[in-house]
């Protein structure tokens, strides 16, 4: 395939992959904003008003870049894992399977699928937050930057997902055992330096600690961690998650028998 | 000229130690219609597996058009279309995105696919249908969807994993007519089938495997006429009572009789015994009849024969 039979390739996917979630948006786009939303009124509204700042911040506005990114991160697991697994369970894979495109157009398109739900999601989420903050950005760059490649990692941990997975159970289980305990002790509600000394360092093993932080750093200014390093381990993760994943794709793991 | 299909030692054992193919050859010239029949469990959809690339092959070599899927499987994979035998389709996705987007996979723009969406929905009367959702097509127009789907990148070999599986006589007809037609235009053929006559009525060459190796790669014709014996079911107008007495009951008979009910008999005949000497015979025990018929279909009788004899 030439370059441009791949992009035409590339493109049906992403489109094919945006389509499928904006058609069911009633299932994708409206749950996580209403939940969230219940987290700005109950955490941010009720309790929030009875604690104290946190780096020179109110409780609802410190929370506020956490609960942004945690919607971004369970909408990109969620739609690549679903999209993905469905396509394997149904083996309407098989189409993109018997076709010349290269694997790693099949991952980019699942991938991108996935960041554009993240993003939908999370510029939902972020207009509901106006409602409740008065929030400027302090650094759009970094926001954007923390913002895409966190989609892209949690998009790829949704594709690995898909591929082990053997049943509609499997791929409940990571997000409910694994990615919501991660991402509520990775600082959303609460600076690490609140934590004993041991717990500190136990935190600083989550991987979304540091993308957490750096988005608060993208909206607010402040983090808990250095943001080199918080932006070292999250482009480490997606490089090494995106090889894995093309690894396993060429061997035909789950979807080749 | 290279053959659009090369298969040497193939082998496919499976993780739970199922040997599904024991070393296969296989050629299939450019321009073939070609028959891949076997029982079930045979291991022919194992084969079409690996050749599509949906199965990883334990060992051997498979070229398409010269194009070893070792070493060029993206070019290898341009070249082929396949129709499974389960519908392995989106099945929310109305009918033409279905053939569109396929042919968005093969790198061909949004407006040629839909062109040649439309050409294929219409040589297969699904036109109509085509903004209906894959689930409420019915189980034929499910099957026809798939070779619309298969030939969208038009490609020079098409493999057919048992098309007409649960479709009725009419669908099949037409289908096999539009078979005809693509062949006829240049595009090799692959198919599996249960329904024998299907093969026999399609198809130039056939390759039978069973138990994971192949058991008969020859012409159809001259497949056909290694049928040594054939059985016909003759009806009479009145009953048969004793006007088959002593007739073809030898075992060296070339022409072998057999009553089934008062009006109904078989004959088994050698190729050797001429038609013209049963007519003689039937003439002079008075017997009229009013239907012939042949007992089963001559693939049909060799299958089996090659299948639970292995050799004829």
């Amino acid at each position: 395939m030439n370059i441009n039979q791949q992009f035409i390739a590339f493109k049906t996917i992403v489109t094919k992959e945006i389509l499928r979630f904006a058609r069911i948006w009633l299932q994708t786009i409206v749950p996580p904003v209403i939940t969230t939303g219940l987290y700005f009124v109950i955490f941010g509204q009720l309790i929030g008003s009875q604690l104290s700042n946190i780096a020179g911040y109110s409780y609802m506005d410190y929370i506020v870049p956490g609960i942004i990114l945690m919607a971004i991160i369970n909408n990109s697991y969620a739609n690549v894992v679903a999209s993905f697994y469905m396509s394997k369970f149904s083996h309407f894979i098989e189409e993109m399977l018997v076709s010349p495109m290269p694997n790693y157009l099949i991952l980019s398109g699942y991938v991108i699928g996935g960041v554009a739900r993240g993003l939908t999601v999370g510029l939902v989420v972020a207009i509901v937050s106006t409602f409740f903050s008065d929030i400027n950005v302090h650094s759009y760059f970094i926001l954007f930057a923390v913002v895409i490649l966190t989609a892209i990692l949690f998009s790829l941990g949704g594709f690995i997902n898909a591929i082990y997975a053997n049943s509609f159970d499997d791929i409940s289980i990571i997000p409910t055992f694994v990615l919501i305990p991660l991402t509520y002790l990775g600082g959303i509600f609460y600076s690490i330096d609140m934590l004993p000394a041991f717990w500190q360092t136990v935190s600083l093993v989550n991987p979304i600690l540091y993308m957490v932080n750096a988005m608060r750093y993208g909206m607010l200014g402040v983090s808990d961690i250095e943001l080199t390093t918080a932006f070292s381990i999250i482009i480490l993760f997606v490089v090494v998650l995106f090889s894995f994943c093309l690894y396993l794709l060429n061997s035909g793991k789950g979807i080749r028998s | 000229m290279t053959n659009a299909l090369e298969i040497q030692d193939l082998h496919k054992t499976y993780k739970n130690g199922v040997q599904a193919l024991r070393g296969i050859h296989l050629e299939v010239k450019q321009g073939d219609f070609f028959a891949l029949l076997g029982p079930n469990g045979a291991g022919k959809s194992t084969a079409i597996g690996i050749i599509s690339s949906l199965v990883n092959k334990s060992s051997g070599k498979v070229k398409i058009f010269g194009h070893d899927l070792d070493h060029e499987l993206e070019k290898a994979k341009s070249f082929i279309g396949l129709v499974p035998q389960e519908f392995n389709f989106n099945q929310f996705e109305p009918t033409v995105e279905i053939v569109v987007n396929q042919a968005g996979y093969y790198g061909i723009n949004r407006k040629v696919a839909y062109q040649r969406a439309e050409k294929y929905l219409k040589q297969l009367g699904l036109w109509e249908k085509r903004f209906v959702i894959g689930r409420e097509l019915s189980g034929g127009m499910k099957r026809r969807l798939m070779i619309a789907r298969a030939l969208v990148h038009e490609p020079r070999m098409l493999i057919l994993d048992e098309p007409t599986a649960g479709v009725d006589i009419e669908i099949r007809r037409s289908m096999w007519k539009f078979l005809k037609e693509i062949n006829e235009q240049g595009t090799t053929i692959i198919l599996t089938t249960h329904y024998l006559e299907e093969a026999e009525t399609l198809c130039k060459n056939i390759a039978i495997i069973s138990d994971g190796i192949v058991i008969e790669n020859t012409g159809m014709q001259a497949l056909l006429s290694k049928l040594h014996v054939e059985t016909f079911v003759l009806n009479t107008e009145e009953s048969l009572q004793d006007k088959l007495q002593g007739w073809g009951n030898d075992s060296s008979s070339e022409c072998k009789v057999k009553q089934v009910d008062d009006i109904t008999f078989e004959v088994e005949i050698s190729r050797k015994y001429s038609f013209n000497n049963l007519f003689i015979e039937l003439d002079k025990r008075n017997i009229n009849i009013s239907s012939l018929r042949s007992k089963s279909n001559r693939l049909e009788e060799l299958f089996v024969h090659l299948i639970e004899e292995g050799s004829l």
